[in-house]
C-alpha cells in the first residue's frame, strides 16, 4: 500500500481497523466489544493463565494428531488413487461427498461413538482435513508426465521405487497445496470439535467466557487464535513456493 | 507391388557377416481398433546405428517401446541377444525425446538415475555418473537442475544417464528434435564418433532425412499404418570419408533424395 508516495509494509491497513475498533469500544456501544487496548492487556494475562496455556496444549495436542494421521493416511491414499484405476473409482465418489458434506453435523455422532474426549477431537479434526488432501495428492499424480514414468519403468525401477522416487516428487506441489488447505481446515476442524464438545481445550474455555460475560477475555483469545491460524497458512504457503519453481517444469 | 519392392529391399540389405543384436521378428500392434504395426519384421546389427524413419503416425515410437519392453506386442516377439524380450531389462537404455529428467534433482542423481535403480552404491554410481557427465561436456553442472539447463544440455543429460547404465543397445526416440539446430549438427557428428567408439547397438527414432542418411548405417524406411518395413538402405560409401564431408558426398544426396521420392506421397 502507498500513501502519500510512502510505501508502507504489509498490512499496515489494519492499524486503521484496529484504531476503528478501539473507538466503537470507547464509544461504549455495546458491552460486546470492549475497546483494543483492554483487548490487548486483557491477553497478556490471560496467555499467562494456567487455563490458557492448558487450553493451548490440549489443541495443539489434538491438532497436530489430527493432522498428522491426515497427512499420513492422505497422502498414500491420494497418490494410490492416482496410479490405480480401480481404486480410483472405488473411492472417488466418498472423497467428493465428504468434501463437500458439511462435517459440523458428523460431530454429535463422532460424540457418541468415540465418547466426549480428545479421541472424537482429533477424528474431526482429521475428517476436516484429510479430503483435499486425497483429492490434490490425487491430482498431483494425475498430471505426471508419463515419460517419467516410462524413464523410471525403462530403468527398472520396483513399483516401491517408482511411488517414492517419482510419484511423490511429481505430485509434491499439488500436495503441498492440499496438505495447506487441509490444514486451514483442520484449525476449523479442531476449534469446532471443541466448541461443539465443550470441555477440553477452548471449547471449555469459550464456555467459561461468554457464561461469565468475559468479552476481553472471549475477544483475546479469539485474536490468538486467528493469529496462530493465519501464522501457519502463511508458512505453508512459504514452504509451497520453494518447491514450486519446478511444478511449471515437469 | 509394395511385397515384391520390399523383398527387392531385403534382398540388397542382408550380407551375411552382420550379427544381429536386436531381432524384431513379425510383430503386430493394434490399440483397440487402432493397428499401429502389422507383422514388422526387422534385425538390427551389431554395434551399428539402425535409424527408423517414416511419416509421423506410422509406429516408430511403438516399435521402439517394444523393444524397451515398455509396450508388449499384440503379436510377434524381440529378442535381444537371443533372449526375448518380456519387459525392460539391464541390456536395453532409452533416450527419450522429451528428456524425462527429474525436475526436483541435480544432473549428478539424474545421470545416477539408472544405476541407482538398478541398485549400485551412492559413490560407486556418482563416480560412474561423473566420468559420463564428463564425457558429454557438462562437467561442472553436477549440481545444476534441469531447469537452469538449455534444451541441448538436458538431453545431453539424458544420454549421459542412457549411457552410464552401460547398456549394448540404445534406443533413441527423436532426442535431437526438441533442440535447436546448431547443437543438434553438433549432436549428430557425437553420435558418430560414439557409434564409432562404444560397441553398441544405436536404434534411433527420427524425421528428418537427411539425419538418418547422415548418422545410419542402416535406414529402415517404414509406411503409414498399419506399419511395416518397405526398404532398407545401407549407405555404404561415405561413412569413411569424415564428418566434413559426408553433406556433398553425391551417393549422400542421392540417398537423401530418393528416400524423399518414396515418402513424399505419403505426406499430406
Ligand atoms: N496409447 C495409444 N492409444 C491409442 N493409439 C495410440 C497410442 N499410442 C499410439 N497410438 C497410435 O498408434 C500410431 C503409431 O503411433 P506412434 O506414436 O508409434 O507413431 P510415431 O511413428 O512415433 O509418430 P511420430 O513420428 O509422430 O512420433 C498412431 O496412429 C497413434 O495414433
Ligand atoms: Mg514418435
Amino acid at each position: 500500500m502507498i500513501v502519500f508516495g510512502y510505501r508502507l509494509p504489509g498490512m499496515s491497513s489494519l492499524i486503521v481497523w484496529g484504531l476503528l475498533w478501539e473507538l466503537v469500544g470507547r464509544l461504549k456501544l455495546t458491552f460486546f466489544v470492549p475497546p483494543l487496548s483492554e483487548v490487548v492487556a486483557t491477553l497478556y494475562t490471560v496467555i499467562g493463565t494456567a487455563a490458557f496455556q492448558k487450553a493451548l496444549a490440549e489443541t495443539a495436542y489434538a491438532f497436530l494428531a489430527g493432522v498428522g494421521f491426515a497427512i499420513i493416511i492422505g497422502i498414500p491414499v491420494g497418490i494410490l488413487m492416482g496410479k490405480n484405476r480401480l481404486l480410483d473409482e472405488l473411492l472417488l465418489p466418498w472423497v467428493n461427498v465428504f468434501l463437500s458434506a458439511p462435517l459440523t453435523a458428523l460431530v454429535p455422532v463422532l460424540m457418541v461413538l468415540f465418547g466426549f474426549g480428545m479421541k472424537a477431537i482429533i477424528i474431526t479434526t482429521t475428517l476436516f482435513g484429510i479430503w483435499i488432501i486425497i483429492l490434490n495428492s490425487r491430482a498431483g499424480v494425475k498430471q505426471i508426465n508419463r515419460s517419467l514414468v516410462e524413464m523410471a519403468h525403462s530403468f527398472g525401477a520396483s513399483p516401491v521405487d517408482a511411488f517414492f522416487k517419482i510419484y511423490f516428487w511429481a505430485a509434491l506441489p499439488e500436495i503441498l497445496g492440499g496438505v495447506r488447505i487441509g490444514i486451514i481446515r483442520a484449525v476449523k476442524g479442531v476449534i469446532i470439535g471443541q466448541l461443539l464438545i465443550s470441555i477440553v481445550g477452548f471449547g471449555a474455555l469459550f464456555e467459561l467466557y461468554s457464561a461469565n460475560f468475559l468479552m476481553g477475555h472471549f475477544w483475546a483469545v479469539l485474536i490468538v487464535l486467528f493469529a496462530l491460524a493465519f501464522t501457519i497458512s502463511e508458512f505453508l504457503a512459504y514452504l509451497e513456493r520453494r518447491v514450486s519453481y519446478y511444478a511449471a517444469k515437469r | 507391388m509394395v511385397m515384391s519392392q520390399t523383398k527387392a529391399a531385403f534382398g540388397q540389405a542382408e550380407p551375411a557377416d552382420y550379427e544381429s543384436a536386436v531381432s524384431a521378428r513379425n510383430i503386430s500392434k493394434n490399440y483397440g481398433a487402432v493397428e499401429a504395426l502389422r507383422d514388422l519384421s526387422l534385425e538390427f546389427p551389431r554395434g551399428q546405428l539402425t535409424s527408423l524413419l517414416g511419416p509421423s503416425g506410422c509406429g516408430k515410437t511403438t516399435l521402439l517401446k517394444i523393444i524397451a519392453g515398455l509396450l508388449q506386442p499384440s503379436a510377434g516377439e524381440v529378442e535381444v541377444n537371443g533372449h526375448t524380450v518380456t519387459g525392460p531389462g539391464p541390456d536395453r537404455a532409452f533416450v527419450f525425446q522429451d528428456f524425462a529428467l527429474l525436475p526436483w534433482a541435480t544432473v549428478m542423481r539424474n545421470v545416477a538415475f539408472g544405476l541407482e535403480m538398478r541398485g549400485v552404491a551412492k559413490s560407486e554410481r556418482e563416480g560412474i555418473a561423473a566420468k559420463y557427465i564428463a564425457e558429454v561436456g557438462l562437467s561442472g553442472f553436477e549440481h545444476s537442475y534441469p531447469h537452469e539447463l538449455s534444451g541441448g544440455m538436458r538431453q545431453r543429460v539424458g544420454l549421459a544417464r542412457a549411457l552410464s547404465v552401460d547398456a549394448q543397445v540404445l534406443l533413441m526416440d527423436e532426442p535431437f528434435s526438441a533442440v535447436d539446430e546448431q547443437t543438434r549438427r553438433k549432436f549428430q557428428e557425437d553420435l558418430l564418433a560414439l557409434v564409432q567408439h562404444e560397441n553398441k547397438t544405436f536404434i534411433f527414432v527420427t524425421h528428418s532425412i537427411e539425419e538418418a542418411v547422415y548418422v545410419s548405417d542402416q535406414i529402415a524406411i517404414l509406411l503409414p499404418r498399419p506399419s511395416r518395413v518397405s526398404e532398407i538402405i545401407r549407405p555404404s560409401s561415405f561413412r569413411s570419408k569424415g564428418v566434413d564431408n559426408i553433406r556433398r558426398d553425391p551417393e549422400y544426396l542421392d540417398i537423401v533424395d530418393q528416400i524423399w521420392a518414396s515418402l513424399r506421397s505419403y505426406v499430406e
